[in-house]
C-alpha cells in the first residue's frame, strides 16, 4: 500500500493477470490492497460464477412461475421464493461447502449448514428444516473414517443447536469423492407474502448496521483459495481458510432477525457468507439506488490486529448486514440488545454511485459497487465431448454375467442391500434431530422430507434431493434429468405437488474441456426438463474444482425439488403399512442395467448408457400420485438398486413382508433401474380404483402381489426373511464406522 | 392450569413444549429468562435446547438466569416444575435435583424413538400413567447419560424417585435412569422428550401426552 512500485500479490489472491489488468482499467489506477482483496474474493469462481454464468443464464429463460403461482423472488436473490397458497411463501436453496469440509470436516460441514440457513433468513423467512446431500470416498477407505464422522457430527452439531429438523438428504459413496467429499446443505424457510425482504441498500441517509458475531481472522480467502482452485495433494496447509462456527450465535441471530422483521425495521438485508463484508457491502450497494459509505474501523473485531483488507475478506460466521431508516435504529438496537446480539452502525447509504470504505479516516476503497459484485469476468471456457465418452457408452453393463438361479438372485439382493449406497443410513441420520419444532411429517428414510407449515389448515411442503453421479458420468444431459426426475418423483410419492427446483452443481475443474462439457450438458438437460415439467429453477449454487490431481469427481448435479401438499394428514407414507394390501408397480421396466448399483457393487463396472428419460411419463406418474392421496396406503420410489431394493425397504419400514410375482426375466425385473417407477399399495377393495386411476393418467400398473408374511418372497425364485434382510442392511455402517 | 415455559437464549423446544401444554388441556405462558417474573403461573416447564450454547457444562450458565431465582423459590415452595433434556440439566445444575448428565457413552448425538417404563406416577407430571406402563417418546441429546454417586442412586431407588427408566440403555445412564424427581415429587427431570410424542402425525405416537395431562388431573 505504501510502495507504488511494489508488485501487488494478485496471483496469491487467486486473480489471473488479465483480471488484475481489468481491475486497473475499471479504477483507472492501481487498486489499493483493500480493493484488490475485495475484487479477488468477489471475482473468485465461487462468488462470480465466471466460468459458468454463460451456461446458467439459460435457467432464466424458464417461465418464472410454478404450477400454483408466480415466483415472488427468483434467481439472483439469496434464494428463490415461491407462493404455496393461503398467503404463505416458501424459500429453499441448496449450496455446497465441499472444500472446507475436506480440510476440516466438522467445521466445514457445520458452517455449510450455517451459511445456507442465513441465506434463507435473509429473505425474511423463518428457517424450518434442513437437509444434507453428502458424498464420500469408499466407505472402507482410511480417509473416509476421518472425513465422514466429522462431517456428520458437524452437520448435526450445528443444525441440532439451531433447532432445525434435518429431514433427509443423501449419503453416497464413490471412489472419485475420496479426496474431495461433497457437503451440500439445503434449508427451507417459510414466510408470509408480505414479509419478503430483498438484499438492497436504498434510501439515501439510511444506515448500514452490521450485527451478529465479531469479525475474526477465520476464513480469510475461503472462496478464492479453497473453493476456486484444485487441491494440490502436497500443497501448503489451508486450514486457516476454514471458518469456525458458533451455532448458538446463529440461533440468537435467527430469533433476533425474525423479531426485527416482525417489527418492520429493515429496508434491506444481506447475510455475510462467502467473501464476507466484501460481498455484503458491494451486493447491497450494487442492488440499491445509491452508493454506500462504510467506516471499516467501526466493525467489531475478535482480533484487533486485523488489517482492513483482512476484515473485508474475513468469512467469520454468524453475521448479518441490514439497511435501516434512521428513525428505526433505536428500535433495531433494542431488539439486538434483548437477544445479546452485538450491533454497530458501520455506514450509510449515500447519493453517489460509489462504494466508499474508510479505515481510521483514510479512504481504502473507492469503487463502483457493480464492478465488484456483478461485472466480474465472464469466461467462455472451451468445452468438448470427451474423447472417451463414446467408448464409455459402448461398454454397457447389459453384457455382464448375471445371477441365473433363485439362490443367486437371493444372494445378489442381500449383497446389494448391504452395499454402502443402499444400506441403512441411520448411523448418520440418528445424529440429526428430526423432531424439533414438532412439524416433521416425513423424514429419512422416507422418499422425501415433509414439514407442516400451518397447524390449523395442515398446509405442508415437501422436499427431496437426488443425484446419481454414475448416470451423469455416462451421459451428463440425461443424468441431470434423471436427478431431477427422481427428486420430482420422490416429492410426488409422498403426495405433494412438485413446484420448483434448486440445484447444487458439483463438478471438477472448469479448465478441463471434458468437465466443462459435462457442466454444459447438465445445465442444458436441467433447462429442457424444467421446461417440459413446467417448473422453474429458483436458484442454486455451483461448486467447481472438485478434483484430486487429474481425477474429477463424478459429475454431481444435485437437484432439490420442492412440493406443496394441502393437507399433510393425508400424505402417503413410505413403506408397507399393513398386511393384506395389494402391491402394484407403476411405470415401465426396461432392461436398463448400465450405471446401476448392481453393476457397481457386483462388477465394479461403470459403462453404457443411463436409463431412458421420459419426462411425460414422470409427469403423468406424479399426477397419479398426487391424485391418489387417500387411495394409496403407501408408496415408495424405485431407483438405486431397482425393484428388489424398493421391496426390501418397503418391508423393513414396519416389518411387513410381501409376496410378489414378477413377469419376464426376474433378474431384469428386480435389478433394472428404469426411471419413472413407484411401488404403491392399496386396500384390497381399492385395486380396481387404482387401475382406473392409472389408466386415466396413462401409467402402466402391474399387480405384483400382496403384503404380509415375514419375508420378501419372489414367487418361484426365493424367499428372504425380513430379519435376514435387516441384519444385512443395518450392519454395514456400524461395522465400518463403529457402534 | 397456567404452565410457564421458559425461553433461554438457545432454547429450542420451547414452542414444542407450549404446544404440548395446550394439547394437554392447559394454558401455556411464555416466560423470558431475563425477567424476574413467573407471570402468575401454576407450574413451570424448562424446555430442551442448548441454553447459552452449552459450551460450558450443559445448563451451567442457565441456572444463573434471572428467572431461575423465582423458579428455584417456587420449586422449593412446591410448584410443579418439569425439566426436559436441557431443562433436566438445568435442574441438576440448580441443585433442585441430584446427579448430573454427561456425554452419551457412544460419544455421539443420538435421535431415536425410545421406550421407557414409568416407575413413579405420584408426581405432578406422571399421574396420568400407570406404574409399569411402557411409553415410546423421543430421545435426542449428546449429553444424556445420567450419573450420580452410589449413595444417591440407592436413595433415589429407595424413595421411589426414579420416575422413568429406559428399556434398553441407550446412553450409558446409571441404572438406566431416564428421569427422576425431588423428594417432594413436584420437581421432575426427564431426559427424553414427551413434547415430541403428542400427535400421531409428527412423532412416534401420542405416548408423551400424559406428562401434560397429568397437571390437569392434579388440579381436580
Amino acid at each position: 500500500m505504501t510502495d507504488p512500485d511494489r508488485e501487488q500479490p494478485w496471483a496469491d489472491l487467486g486473480l489471473k493477470a488479465d483480471e488484475y489488468a481489468q481491475i486497473r482499467e475499471i479504477l483507472g489506477r492501481r487498486p489499493t490492497s483493500s480493493e484488490l482483496a475485495m475484487y479477488s474474493v468477489m471475482w473468485s469462481e465461487h462468488c462470480s460464477y465466471k466460468s459458468t454464468k454463460v451456461h446458467l443464464k439459460q435457467f432464466s429463460e424458464i417461465p418464472q412461475e410454478t404450477p400454483v403461482g408466480k415466483m415472488l423472488a427468483g434467481i439472483g436473490e439469496n434464494a428463490g421464493v415461491l407462493d404455496v397458497g393461503q398467503g404463505y411463501a416458501v424459500t429453499f436453496k441448496v449450496e455446497s461447502h465441499n472444500h472446507p469440509s475436506f480440510v476440516e470436516p466438522y467445521q466445514g460441514a457445520a458452517t455449510g449448514v450455517g451459511g445456507i440457513v442465513r441465506d434463507i433468513l435473509a429473505m425474511g423467512a423463518r428457517p424450518v428444516a434442513v437437509m444434507d446431500p453428502l458424498r464420500f470416498g469408499p466407505l472402507d477407505a482410511p480417509d473416509t473414517a476421518r472425513v465422514l464422522p466429522g462431517i456428520v457430527a458437524g452437520v448435526g452439531g450445528y443444525g441440532n443447536c439451531l433447532g432445525l429438523p434435518n429431514i433427509g438428504g443423501e449419503a453416497v459413496f464413490d471412489a472419485t469423492y475420496l479426496g474431495n467429499p461433497l457437503v451440500n446443505a439445503l434449508c427451507i424457510g417459510v414466510l408470509r407474502h408480505e414479509d419478503l425482504h430483498l438484499a438492497k441498500a436504498s434510501g439515501v441517509g439510511n444506515l448500514v448496521i452490521l450485527y451478529g458475531a465479531r469479525t475474526g481472522g477465520d476464513g480469510i480467502g475461503g472462496v478464492s483459495v479453497l473453493a476456486s482452485e484444485t487441491f494440490d495433494a502436497d500443497g501448503p496447509a489451508k486450514r486457516p481458510s476454514v471458518q469456525v462456527g458458533d451455532p448458538f450465535m446463529e440461533k440468537l441471530l435467527i430469533e433476533c432477525t425474525l423479531e426485527i422483521f416482525a417489527a418492520g425495521l429493515v429496508a434491506g438485508i444481506q447475510d455475510l457468507g462467502g467473501a464476507g463484508l466484501s460481498c455484503a457491502t458491494s451486493e447491497l450497494a450494487s442492488a440499491g439506488d445509491g452508493g454506500m459509505h462504510v467506516e471499516l474501523d467501526r466493525v467489531p473485531l475478535r482480533d484487533s490486529t486485523l488489517a482492513p483488507e483482512e476484515i473485508l475478506m474475513s468469512e467469520s460466521q454468524e453475521r448479518m448486514m441490514a439497511v435501516v431508516e434512521p428513525a428505526d435504529v433505536d428500535a433495531f438496537m433494542a431488539i439486538c440488545a434483548k437477544w445479546d446480539v452485538e450491533a454497530v452502525v458501520v455506514g450509510e447509504v449515500t447519493d453517489g454511485d460509489r462504494l466508499l470504505i474508510d479505515w481510521h479516516g483514510e479512504r481504502v476503497v473507492d469503487v463502483p459497487p457493480r464492478s465488484v459484485a456483478h461485472d466480474g469476468p465472464t469466461y467462455h471456457r472451451p468445452y468438448a465431448r470427451p474423447s472417451w465418452q463414446d467408448a464409455l457408452q459402448a461398454d454397457g453393463a447389459e453384457a455382464l454375467p448375471r445371477p441365473a438361479t433363485g439362490a443367486e438372485l437371493r444372494e445378489t439382493v442381500l449383497k446389494l442391500v448391504a452395499s454402502p449406497n443402499l444400506c441403512d443410513k441411520s448411523w448418520i441420520t440418528d445424529q440429526y434431530d428430526r423432531y424439533v419444532q414438532g412439524n416433521t411429517v416425513l423424514a429419512q428414510p422416507a422418499d422425501s422430507g415433509m414439514i407442516r407449515i400451518d397447524e390449523e389448515t395442515n398446509l405442508g411442503v415437501s422436499v427431496s434431493t437426488d443425484c446419481n453421479g454414475r448416470f451423469a458420468k455416462l451421459d451428463p444431459y440425461s443424468g441431470a434429468q434423471l436427478a431431477l426426475a427422481e427428486s420430482y418423483r420422490n416429492v410426488a410419492t409422498g403426495g405433494a405437488r412438485p413446484l420448483a427446483i434448486s440445484d447444487c452443481l458439483n463438478f471438477g475443474s472448469p479448465e478441463d474441456p471434458d468437465v466443462m462439457w459435462q457442466f454444459a450438458e447438465a445445465c442444458r438437460g436441467l433447462k429442457d426438463a424444467c421446461l417440459e415439467l413446467g417448473i422453474p429453477v429458483t436458484g442454486g449454487n455451483v461448486s467447481l474444482y472438485n478434483q484430486t490431481g487429474e481425477t474429477a469427481i463424478l459429475p454431481t448435479p444435485v437437484v432439490a425439488v420442492l412440493g406443496v401438499i394441502e393437507d399433510v394428514t393425508k400424505r402417503t407414507p413410505t413403506g408397507f403399512q399393513s398386511a393384506g394390501e395389494v402391491v402394484f408397480l407403476l411405470g415401465e421396466t426396461r432392461e436398463e442395467l448400465s450405471g446401476s448399483e448392481w453393476a457397481n457393487v457386483v462388477h465394479g463396472h461403470l459403462g453404457g448408457k443411463p436409463p431412458v428419460v421420459d419426462l411425460g411419463a414422470e409427469k403423468a406418474l406424479a399426477e397419479l400420485l398426487v391424485e391418489g392421496v387417500g387411495l394409496l396406503t403407501s408408496a415408495h420410489d424405485v431407483s438405486d438398486g431397482g425393484l428388489a431394493q424398493t421391496l426390501v425397504e418397503s418391508a423393513l419400514a414396519r416389518d411387513i413382508g410381501v409376496i410378489v410375482t414378477v413377469s419376464g426375466d426376474p433378474f431384469v425385473a428386480l435389478f433394472s433401474e428404469s426411471a419413472g417407477r413407484v411401488v404403491v399399495t392399496v386396500d384390497h377393495s381399492d385395486a380396481e380404483r387404482l387401475q382406473e386411476l392409472a389408466a386415466k393418467h396413462g401409467v402402466p400398473a402391474a399387480a405384483l402381489g400382496v403384503t404380509g408374511s415375514d419375508a420378501i418372497d419372489v414367487d418361484g425364485q426365493f424367499a428372504l426373511p425380513i430379519t435376514e434382510a435387516r441384519a444385512a442392511w443395518a450392519a454395514t455402517l456400524p461395522s465400518i464406522l463403529g457402534g | 392450569m397456567k404452565v410457564g415455559v421458559v425461553t433461554f437464549p438457545g432454547s429450542l423446544d420451547d414452542a414444542d413444549a407450549r404446544r404440548a401444554v395446550r394439547l394437554g388441556g392447559n394454558e401455556a405462558v411464555a416466560l423470558w429468562h431475563g425477567d424476574h417474573d413467573l407471570k402468575g403461573v401454576d407450574a413451570v416447564l424448562l424446555p430442551g435446547g442448548f441454553s447459552y450454547g452449552d459450551y460450558l457444562r450443559c445448563g451451567a450458565i442457565a441456572r444463573f438466569a434471572p428467572v431461575m431465582t423465582e423458579v428455584i423459590d417456587a420449586a422449593r415452595g412446591g410448584m410443579p416444575v418439569l425439566g426436559i433434556c436441557n431443562g433436566f440439566q438445568i435442574l441438576c445444575e440448580s441443585h433442585l435435583l441430584p446427579g448430573a448428565l454427561i456425554r452419551n457413552d457412544h460419544r455421539k448425538f443420538g435421535c431415536l424413538d425410545q421406550t421407557l417404563v414409568i416407575e413413579n406416577n405420584r408426581t405432578a407430571w406422571t399421574s396420568s400413567y400407570e406404574v409399569g406402563q411402557e411409553v415410546t417418546i423421543v430421545l435426542k441429546n449428546g449429553e444424556g447419560s445420567f450419573v450420580a454417586d452410589e449413595k444417591t442412586l440407592d436413595l433415589l431407588e429407595a424413595e421411589g424417585r426414579v420416575v422413568a427408566r429406559y428399556v434398553g440403555n441407550p446412553n450409558g445412564s446409571q441404572r438406566g435412569i431416564a428421569g427422576i424427581s425431588n423428594e417432594a415429587g413436584n420437581v421432575v427431570g426427564l431426559m427424553p422428550h414427551p413434547e415430541h410424542a403428542i400427535e400421531d402425525l409428527c412423532g412416534p405416537g401420542t405416548d408423551g401426552l400424559g406428562f401434560f395431562t397429568s397437571l390437569g388431573s392434579l388440579a381436580v
